[in-house]
């Protein structure tokens, strides 16, 4: 994913699939054996793999699977949507099937973090307005929807909902700074002086 | 000053600034790394060009894919020895250390933080696995981190993170015989919720807790994530000193002295504010077992399981009940079962281990079910043979492995079969989670587990204690 060329996520537009069910857990999107695989790259093929496919890879009956989705830019969730294991694998998939926002009800806070590190935002709306756009794309999954994160609204057919997300995460996302590496490295000289005053840091002996 | 939490302190004094949009960025002093989740990391680094911040300040093991029985390499598992010789190979390039396979040191991340005195009272730790909330037994801020946050922590030593609220859990009262660290946390979650604990830092207090030794702790923090708290601890005490004196990398003489000063320093003042309050009743756990798919979905030994209808979420209760196929309103008592699993880093350290040879003893496990017990490290391992649980186990049929987190997760070649029913001393119930998309989890504690093993279905331990 290193060829994103501006960082800044601010507006997101696309088609959406939903997922329902609360607190579903990082091992159903992404069971663990694809852990084994030593890099991102084909996580893509994954997601959800065990509720998709029985066991001789026949396509089951899941909205992921399912051809009116195809392409969709959205994912909808219901809540405490990706507890568990903190695999960033599983969020990994999410965005390499192709999905660029997550719109649910909460998100387990591991998940959350791990999304924001991809660039992917994670928003929160109410329980009835999860419940209204998940009927929404069911019944008309060509819908188009559109969250821009500096209004901090999601429209639709000409509808307007107020979405939520943690500021930190709205600047993150608006200002390209969720690639933290190079804002976290630049304060460097300072990360030394804080290590070095913390008695741990010099064996006690201080 | 005067009305901190042990988190607020431990927050302030790792500020090393705020940052423009609006987080906070960590000081991290320990971390941790294992196989699993962190070669991307490493790549992402070769792809910036960057090097590693505080090379010594970070440690690796293997644990997850690690095979039990056979270990001799290459592995069997093709896959397996590619992501263990890339840790081998990270590790050996950027100067960490590594807790190979050959290591007297080896084990479950989790186990040997501890072990070797690695965690500390009064530290900030991450590494890339959830159940990194297990070291704030020890009054460490531990958190469990993706892979991009393992590349920043590599590179900075680092972390942009937002503060957590702080929630008091009061442990009063005492605990009935047969009643462990593991019935306690299994009763908070389901109490709580599984996202009951969303935006918090829990901390452990009240009397139950204070009793409980290190190993406890350890068990009980190391559920907070399944509670939906992103860490957990107790505030360390004598007991939490007595254990840490002497261990390897614990400073001797007269720095363990100023260490001591220096975690007393870091607890929560008695009069500290909290952004909420729980308070827990130690006499009503019961030995508890989940009956679902999620470790909120649990019951005390003599309940039925519950109505759909009585959930906040009754449609996940009924995935639940359609995953395990029982019905509401039969007992958890009698559930037959066809594996059992001793290990995890929730319940595989010698005292968990002392406490399952003791149901064990003479006894058998039963024609039907396949049993292991998986100790969590290397060193418990070697502790435990010199006590004689090896030969406890082995003679009442259990399997005696290797260190590593065997059927926890199931990446390595202990797995169940089909709709096998696995009564399990670790940590998550999910479907799939034990290696088979079919197979059903039973968490318990590992009296539990072996009480269980020998009769061939969920029995209360204190009637065959
Ligand atoms: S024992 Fe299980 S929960 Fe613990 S680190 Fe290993 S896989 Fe994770």
């Amino acid at each position: 994913m290193s060829a994103i060329s501006d960082p800044k996520v601010t507006r997101i537009s696309g088609t959406a699939l939903p997922v329902r069910g609360n607190d579903i857990d990082t091992d159903r999107i992404l069971p663990a054996r694809y852990l084994k695989e030593v890099t991102f790259e084909r996580m893509g093929e994954y997601p959800f793999y065990d509720e998709r496919f029985d066991a001789s890879g026949t396509p089951k009956s899941h909205p992921f699977n399912d051809e009116k989705y195809k392409g969709a830019s959205f994912l909808f969730v219901n809540k405490n949507f990706g507890c568990g294991s903190s695999r960033e694998h599983a969020p990994q998939a999410i965005l390499r099937f192709g999905i660029h926002a997550i719109v649910g009800e909460s998100f387990a806070a591991i998940f959350a973090g791990n999304c924001i590190m991809l660039g992917i935002p994670t928003v929160m709306v109410s329980p009835e307005a999860i419940g209204e756009l998940m009927q929404t794309v069911e019944s008309a999954s060509d819908t188009s929807f559109t969250v821009d994160l500096r209004s901090k609204i999601l429209s639709y057919n000409g509808k307007e909902i107020s979405i939520d997300l943690p500021e930190t995460h709205r600047n993150a996302l608006t200002t390209g700074a969720w690639d933290s590496t190079s804002l976290l490295r630049g304060n460097l000289g300072k990360v030394k002086e804080v290590a070095y005053k913390l008695p741990y840091m010099t064996g006690f002996r201080g | 000053m005067a009305k901190h939490t042990l988190y607020n302190k431990i927050w302030d004094s790792h500020t090393v600034d705020k940052l423009p949009t609006g987080q906070t960025q960590i000081f991290i002093g320990l971390h941790l790394i294992h196989e699993i989740t962190t070669a991307p990391a490493f790549d992402m680094l070769r792809e910036k060009g960057l090097d590693i911040a505080f090379p010594e300040r970070t440690f690796a093991t293997v644990d997850h894919i690690v095979p039990t029985d056979n270990r001799s390499r290459p592995f069997q598992d093709s896959q397996a020895e590619e992501l263990t010789q890339t840790l081998e190979k990270n590790t050996g390039q950027f100067g960490i250390e590594l807790f190979g396979l050959d290591s007297e040191n080896q084990g479950i991340v989790h186990v040997i933080g501890p072990q070797l005195g690695l965690t500390q009272p009064g530290m900030t730790l991450a590494c890339g696995d959830s159940h990194t909330s297990t070291h704030g037994a020890f009054g460490t801020l531990a958190f469990g981190i993706g892979t991009s946050q393992v590349r920043d922590v590599l590179a900075t030593q680092t972390l942009a993170m937002d503060e957590l609220k702080v929630r008091r859990i009061n442990v009063n009262g005492g605990l009935a015989q047969g009643v462990y660290a593991k019935d306690v946390i299994l009763y908070i979650i389901r109490t709580l919720g599984v996202g009951g604990g969303k935006g918090f830092a829990y901390e452990y207090g009240g009397p139950v807790i204070e009793k409980m030794n290190m190993e406890e702790r350890m068990t009980l923090c190391n559920m907070s994530i399944e509670g939906g708290a992103l860490i957990g601890y107790v505030n360390p005490d004598l007991t939490t000193f007595q254990f840490l004196k002497d261990k390897k990398y614990v400073p001797k003489g007269a720095e363990f002295e100023k260490a001591v000063v220096y975690w007393q320093s870091v607890t929560s003042d008695g009069n500290a504010r909290y952004d909420d309050v729980v308070d827990v009743e130690g006499a009503q756990i019961e030995p508890t077992v989940t009956w679902g798919i999620n470790p909120g979905q649990a019951v005390g030994i003599f309940e039925k399981l519950p109505l759909a209808e009585n959930f906040s979420d009754p449609e996940g209760a009924k995935l639940a009940y359609k995953h395990m196929g029982w019905q509401p309103g039969s007992p958890i008592m009698g559930t037959p079962i066809n594996v059992a699993f001793v290990g995890s880093c929730t319940n595989s350290r010698l005292s968990d281990l002392r406490i399952a040879a003791k149901v064990a003893a003479g006894k058998r496990v039963h024609s039907d079910v396949r049993a292991l017990v998986v100790p969590g490290s290397a060193e418990v391992k070697s502790m435990a043979e010199k006590e004689g649980l090896d030969r406890i186990f082995r003679d009442a049929g259990f399997d005696w492995r290797e260190a590593g987190c065997s059927m926890c997760l199931a990446m390595n070649p202990d797995k169940l079969n089909g709709r096998e029913i696995c009564a399990s001393s670790s940590n998550r119930n999910f479907i799939g989670r034990q290696g088979s998309p079919g197979g059903r989890t039973l968490l318990m504690s590992p009296a539990m587990v072996v009480a269980a093993a020998l009769n061939g279905k969920v029995v209360d331990v204190r009637q065959y204690n």
